[in-house]
């Protein structure tokens, strides 16, 4: 497939921080692309400078083959992860200001349908809820019949229906033929939805490629997680690649019943084993050393 | 185009739809007027003024009456009558005398002319000097002190209009990220401040009409010139005063900065253009700073189309210097400003 958008190192320096440092990928046409890591990553950075809205110090960005300029403008749908919507306009209003502003924009009662707005049609954008907010930023982003849609944390603030609703969306839109960049900390989401996954911290992408892929690659086996009463009472040497965290002994293992029994000979309690397939939270913590926040 | 109808709606809805702001623009300048109009309504004095043009005969009996207070102009070129004999049609002397001419001027329009008329007749007769002075009738709506206030006072609030409509609103946008927002569509930075400032055009002339129309019911204003012309004259400060508020939107993105520098620069600018009191008497250098003030050329345009009657050229000035500074604020506007 061909690439619709090319990122080329990217570096982009604050006053005291460099958010982004050296940021390279290219997505293919139609994926479903997952930006993830912790506050401060320098997601947000990215993506917007991805968007157009940013200067980057250095790097380069190229949409089809060309740099960023009025034509992407039109193809691209755009929702910030913070926004205002203009005052004292109706739901309805507010998205027919949007389609004003583009060429050959989405049909008005497409867009109602998609993001599921009839309830709210008439009511003052101040006067949403955050999650009927979220269905109208993301209703404006779609306006424009985009081919290429960045969603900055579109299901923060989502109830789970909603988010499911959510869900459902974004493959229709993605069945259309739109590429799709998102940012989440919902990594259910991230795996259920897309393609490809970038794993950033502090500027830089830590991984690179889908979510399947990188646990393959990372992970052998299944995850043991034992609880422990007193930490400290642990007398024996630990099995290799085992860590005490969060008060428990959390080990891989790629072979259960031979696992179990070296823990049983060396007189660990079982009590509240459990075991799980490691999902990309584990990837994520593993490579960020941090608990996520939605 | 599309794009500057729909945000000029937009921005029209949001000023009539923010129910607070609207009504401070329509009320609060007619509430001043009408205060003005009360409070300054008797300001009348029981002395009679009379202006005297040419010397006098040495015993010209009327000069010794003690309750009028004489005012003299020695000098008496055309120019000076006509200044003068113009005084009393504005009710501001209640008689002038010229003694050259042996002429007295009345404004038929005046409660004080018939009694005065008694009094200077009955004074002629008990003197026995051989001229004979001949009345001269003119006639003139007084003008009042809400005559003279109502432009500065309209032109007060376009002037807060302008500047917190304009300029506050896209400082609050951009801080709010609505720019932001904005600057991820295809339109122009071009189209986006047209229509902001095309919408605020016709806000700022619609509620000044109403202002205007709303107290001249009650107070019934003087009205020499042409309406068309004052037109003319408003459309073009409110674009001036736009222009203002646009460079003061261009970068800044705090709401309070943005505030106070306004405050800092509409303060200044409504005391030195005379929307008050008039700068006649003013030191020489705040008459020449207020010339730079594009309010001053507004107050005085109105004023002298209103009271005066002034045509075209009587206000070229005028408007030729809101046409100036508007270029020049417009082009310094377009050159800093940010999205961002
Ligand atoms: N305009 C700015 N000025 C200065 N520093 C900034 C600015 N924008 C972002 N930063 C800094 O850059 C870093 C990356 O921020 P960014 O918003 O890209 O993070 P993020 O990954 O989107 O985080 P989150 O998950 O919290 O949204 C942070 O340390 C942030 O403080
Ligand atoms: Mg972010």
């Amino acid at each position: 497939m061909q690439d619709i958008l090319v990122v080329n190192n990217l570096v982009k320096q604050f006053r005291q921080v460099r958010a982004v440092d050296g940021v390279s990928f290219s997505l293919s046409e139609g994926i479903c692309f997952g930006l993830l890591g912790p506050n401060g990553a320098g997601k947000t950075t990215t993506i917007e400078i991805m968007e157009g809205i940013l200067a980057p110090d250095s790097g380069s960005i190229l949409y089809r083959g060309r740099p960023i300029d009025d034509e992407f403008k039109k193809r691209a749908g755009i929702q910030f992860q913070n926004t205002s919507l203009p005052d004292y306009l109706t739901v309805a209003e507010t998205i027919r200001l949007f389609q004003a502003f583009y060429p050959d924009p989405r049909p008005f009662d497409e867009i109602v349908e998609i993001c599921s707005l009839s309830d709210i049609l008439t009511r003052d954008n101040k006067k949403l809820s955050g999650g009927q907010r979220q269905r109208l930023l993301l209703a404006i982003a779609i306006v424009p019949q985009p081919d290429i849609v960045f969603l900055d944390e579109p299901t923060t603030g989502l109830d789970p229906q909603a988010r499911r609703n959510f869900w459902d969306l974004i493959r229709r839109i993605q069945s259309e033929g739109a590429t799709i960049v998102l940012t989440t900390h919902y990594m259910d989401e991230a795996h259920l939805l897309c393609d490809q996954i970038a794993i950033m911290d502090h500027g830089r992408i830590l991984e690179i490629d889908a979510p399947q892929a990188l646990l393959d690659r990372h992970f052998d086996g299944v995850l043991v997680r034992i609880p422990l009463h007193d930490p400290q009472s642990i007398d024996f040497p630990l099995p290799e690649g085992a860590a005490i965290r969060h008060g428990a002994l959390e080990l891989t293992s790629t072979r259960l019943d031979e696992t179990v029994r070296n823990l049983l000979t060396v007189g660990l309690s079982l009590d509240g084993l459990s075991v799980h397939k490691p999902t990309l939270e584990d990837l994520f913590i593993k490579l960020t050393g941090n608990t996520l926040r939605a | 185009m599309n794009s500057f109808i729909a945000l000029f709606r937009a921005r029209t809805l949001e000023f009539v739809r923010d129910r607070g702001t609207f009504f401070w623009n329509m009320f609060f300048p007619m509430i001043l007027v009408f205060g003005f109009a009360l409070a300054l309504s008797d300001a009348g004095t029981t002395v009679f003024t009379v202006g005297l043009i040419g010397e006098p005969p040495g015993d010209f009996d009327f000069l010794s009456i003690e309750q009028i207070e004489f005012i003299r102009y020695p000098i008496h070129d055309n120019a000076t009558v006509e200044s003068v004999v113009e005084r009393v049609r504005r009710h501001e002397l209640d008689m002038v005398i010229h003694f050259d001419s042996t002429e007295f001027y009345l404004n038929s329009e005046s409660d004080t002319a018939p009694l005065l008329r008694r009094i200077f007749e009955d004074s002629q007769t008990r003197d026995d000097g051989p001229a004979v002075f001949h009345e001269r009738q003119i006639s003139g709506q007084p003008i009042r002190y809400v005559d003279w206030v109502i432009p500065g006072v309209i032109g007060m609030n376009m002037l807060f209009s302008c500047l917190f409509g304009v300029g506050f609103v896209l400082v609050r946008y951009r801080k709010n990220g609505v720019l932001k927002r904005l600057k991820a569509t295809p339109v122009s930075a071009f189209s986006f401040v047209s229509a902001q400032a095309a919408s605020r055009l016709s806000i700022v002339f619609v509620t000044s009409t109403v202002v205007y129309a709303g107290t001249n019911a009650l107070l019934n204003f003087s009205m020499e010139g042409s309406y068309l012309l004052l037109a003319i004259l408003t459309l073009l400060a409110i674009v001036c005063m736009i222009s203002i508020g646009l460079l003061f939107a261009s970068r800044l993105r705090s709401e309070e900065l943005a505030g106070g520098v306004m405050n800092l620069v509409s303060f200044p600018m409504i005391i030195g253009s005379g929307v008050f009191f008039s700068l006649e008497g003013a030191p020489q250098a705040l008459q020449t700073a207020s010339r730079f003030l594009p309010l001053t050329h507004f107050v005085e345009g109105a004023r002298a189309i209103m009271i005066e009657g002034a045509g075209l050229s009587g206000i070229f000035t005028n408007l030729i210097a809101l046409a100036v500074f508007s270029l020049v604020f417009i082009a310094a506007s377009a050159l800093v400003f940010r999205w961002d």
